[in-house]
């Protein structure tokens, strides 16, 4: 039962969006100011156009607002179930972490090796599967892949120490 | 028949055997992107740009790297139909209404002739499609050539208001997400006064959004995340496709004649104007169940029911680069990805496209010809292939796909700030289709920013900041008038059933 419990209602969600959607555009509002949004004597400013922008944006996110505080029995709906942000995190995490491996200020693990993980993980964790079948499906992939942008379009990726073993860097 | 003389130099171009072979490669390429999950023709075509750079530098390569990339296009067209049809997951939003008479006939056992009769008439629909690209683009881009700033102004600005004007929602929505890809579009170095914009002094943001980041991270991040909520498993029927289902079902096709011309029609007209394939496929499918015969049985399995939609779909999306040819405006987000590769070639979209690169344009448009027909071979005969690729399990599938993104993010700028920015738009795409924000006005925005911020720069410094530019000839007045007209139809709609409403009740 507990899968099914609304994480947050459609309209906390709604007002969420929306608030960023304010907030963005009195940024970019703001930041246009700066820059000078009127008329200067060769012409608009570069703040001219942006300044606009923003003030469209605000006022959509205002509007936006306005309907949803009035969204009757829709806004009681569940925006996200536990179970449905549940599956999306344990897709989301590992991306993260797959990204972060690729390049860090630490340790570069180069973009072939970190996907080769990547796929494993998801292959072992969300699909159950064997290493008779992980092992030959990760590496199988991104060897192609090496080989495609590597050496035929010859567009290169980040690399880390396997592939400088190689002698690819 | 100067038309005929300039299609014929561009088969030229277009028929050498790499071409050909570019052809079937980007095509089939374009049908699994279709099939797959996350992957369709606005960020399968992004992801695939970047090989395309190097490509494009040698001599006609441009020609050759369009090439590529629009049969990917057609492929992706073709790919969403199958599907909807074998395993009722829509794999484009235009092909919503092919599931409606398409899945139950696989249920039926009739998938071979629902594949045969959506193949064939999408076939019919982009071919008709051509022919009016053909015919009518040198003429819209001879008229195209007189116009100034104000003129590109306000067919941009018809552009934008026809989305909010077609807005299902709220338009709101449509305008809120369509600002905040111009806002993107103005971040960085400004190009007329040099001066930052919106950075905030992060060096990252110095270069600017990338629109390719945005689409890969938007459709393709996103839908892989609406998936997986969704928990799903392909369950689909058996696909056979053998010579005598597809001969049986070309006889039958004859029949639907009426539907098929309809249905272009309406594909066509919706297809210039941005984001018309889906309610194109939708109004011919509505229209033809209002005006066959048989329509009180369209949705248990009709043929004539696949036929509608999935012409008017593929009109549509051939159509939609007629605007981006002629004018610069593309018509829909795949156009607009199509169009940035233009930019990124070193192409100038627009009028002066016809008259300054002849051979790309009509080899382009020559192409478009044999790719459907290439297309419509290729997925005659591909069928149980391409169905087999979606049995493979979503364990594997959905970070394959992560992955690809990942690197076609990376390999845009080379730099992995913009795959964590993919990422980012990946989570704003979820939400954006969860609480019904749309997502092309902020793709297209985002491409087309600068130059609509440009020309109504210049257009202002014309008239020395009056709005009275964009009414200061007949021309120019009746464009923004329409646009106005549609930008603010919501209401006019609103206001016109009120009144309806009290005269009914008086």
């Amino acid at each position: 039962m507990e899968e099914k419990k609304p994480v947050t209602s459609m309209r906390v969600a709604e007002l969420v969006m929306a608030g960023l959607f304010l907030a963005f555009g009195a940024l970019v509002m703001w930041d246009s100011r700066r820059l000078g949004s009127a008329w200067a004597e060769d012409g608009p400013q570069a703040g001219y156009f942006p300044f606009y922008i923003g003030l469209l944006i605000v006022v959509s996110a205002a509007a936006i607002i306005f309907r949803a505080l009035n969204l009757g029995e829709k806004g009681r709906e569940a925006f996200v179930e536990w179970g449905q942000l549940r599956m999306i995190l344990t897709v989301m995490i590992p991306t993260l972490i797959y990204v972060a491996l690729i390049r860090n200020p630490w340790f570069d693990l180069g973009i072939y090796v970190a996907s080769a993980i990547f796929i494993a993980f998801f292959m072992r964790h969300l699909g159950k599967y064997g290493w008779a079948r992980i092992v030959p499906v990760s590496i199988g992939v991104m060897v192609f892949f090496f080989f495609m942008f590597e050496v035929w379009f010859k567009v290169p990726l980040p690399k880390g120490p396997l592939e400088a073993a190689f002698g690819f860097s | 028949m100067q038309e005929i003389q300039s299609l014929m130099g561009g088969f030229a171009i277009a028929m050498t055997w790499f071409n050909l072979a570019l052809m079937f490669a980007g095509v089939t390429l374009g049908v699994l992107i279709g099939v797959l999950p996350g992957l369709g023709g606005a960020n399968g075509v992004a992801i695939l740009l970047p090989l395309t750079f190097s490509m494009a530098q040698q001599p006609g390569g441009a020609t050759s790297a369009i090439i590529l990339l629009s049969c990917i296009y057609w492929g992706a067209l073709f790919g969403g139909a199958i599907t909807s049809i074998l395993f009722n997951i829509p794999g484009e939003p235009w092909s919503v209404a092919t599931t409606f008479d398409g899945y139950p006939l696989s249920q039926k056992g009739r998938a071979g002739a629902a594949l045969t009769a959506a193949f064939t008439s999408s076939f019919v629909g982009a071919l008709v499609a051509v022919v009016l690209i053909t015919f009518i683009s040198p003429v819209i881009a001879r008229f195209a050539l007189k116009f100034g700033p104000p003129e590109f102004f306000s067919v941009y600005l018809l552009t934008f208001s026809a989305f909010v004007g077609m807005a299902k929602g709220t338009p709101f929505k449509t305008i809120a997400a369509m600002m905040s890809g111009f806002a993107l579009a103005a971040v960085g170095i400004d190009t007329v006064t040099g001066q930052l914009r919106l950075t905030f002094d992060f060096p990252e943001l110095l270069k600017g959004f990338d629109f390719l980041i945005a689409v890969i991270g938007l459709f393709g991040i996103g839908e892989i995340l609406l998936t997986i909520e969704e928990g799903l498993e392909f369950k689909g029927a058996q696909a056979k496709l053998n010579m005598k289902v597809v001969i049986d079902t070309w006889k039958e096709l004859p029949k639907y004649w009426r539907t098929s011309i309809r249905s272009s029609a309406v594909g066509c007209l919706m297809g210039i104007v941005p984001g018309g394939a889906t309610p194109a496929s939708f109004m011919a499918y509505g229209l033809a169940k209002k005006v066959s015969k048989d329509g009180e049985h369209f949705g248990t399995g009709k043929v004539e029911g696949v036929v509608a939609p999935e012409t008017a779909a593929h009109a549509a999306g051939t159509a939609a680069l007629l605007p981006m040819l002629t004018l610069g405006v593309p018509g829909s987000p795949t156009a607009a990805v199509l169009l940035g590769g233009l930019l990124i070639w070193g192409l100038q979209p627009g009028p002066l496209l016809f008259v300054e690169q002849a051979d790309f344009v009509w080899g382009l448009i020559a192409s478009m010809y044999l790719g459907n027909i290439v297309g419509l071979i290729v997925v005659l005969t591909c069928v149980p292939l391409f169905a087999s690729i979606l049995r493979i399990p979503f364990a594997i599938i959905a970070p394959v796909i992560l992955v690809i993104c990942a690197i076609g993010a990376y390999t845009v700028h080379g730099s992995m700030f913009d795959v964590w920015l993919m990422v980012g738009f990946g989570i704003l795409g979820y939400v954006f289709k969860k609480l019904d924000y749309p997502m092309a006005p902020l793709v297209l925005a985002l491409v087309l920013g600068d130059r609509a911020e440009d020309s109504f720069r210049q257009s202002m410094l014309g008239s020395q900041g009056s709005l009275s530019a964009f009414f200061a000839n007949p021309l120019v007045g009746t464009i923004t008038g329409v646009a106005l007209l549609l930008l603010f139809w919501p209401l006019i709609s609103k206001l016109i059933s009120l009144a309806r409403g009290r005269s009914s009740a008086g």
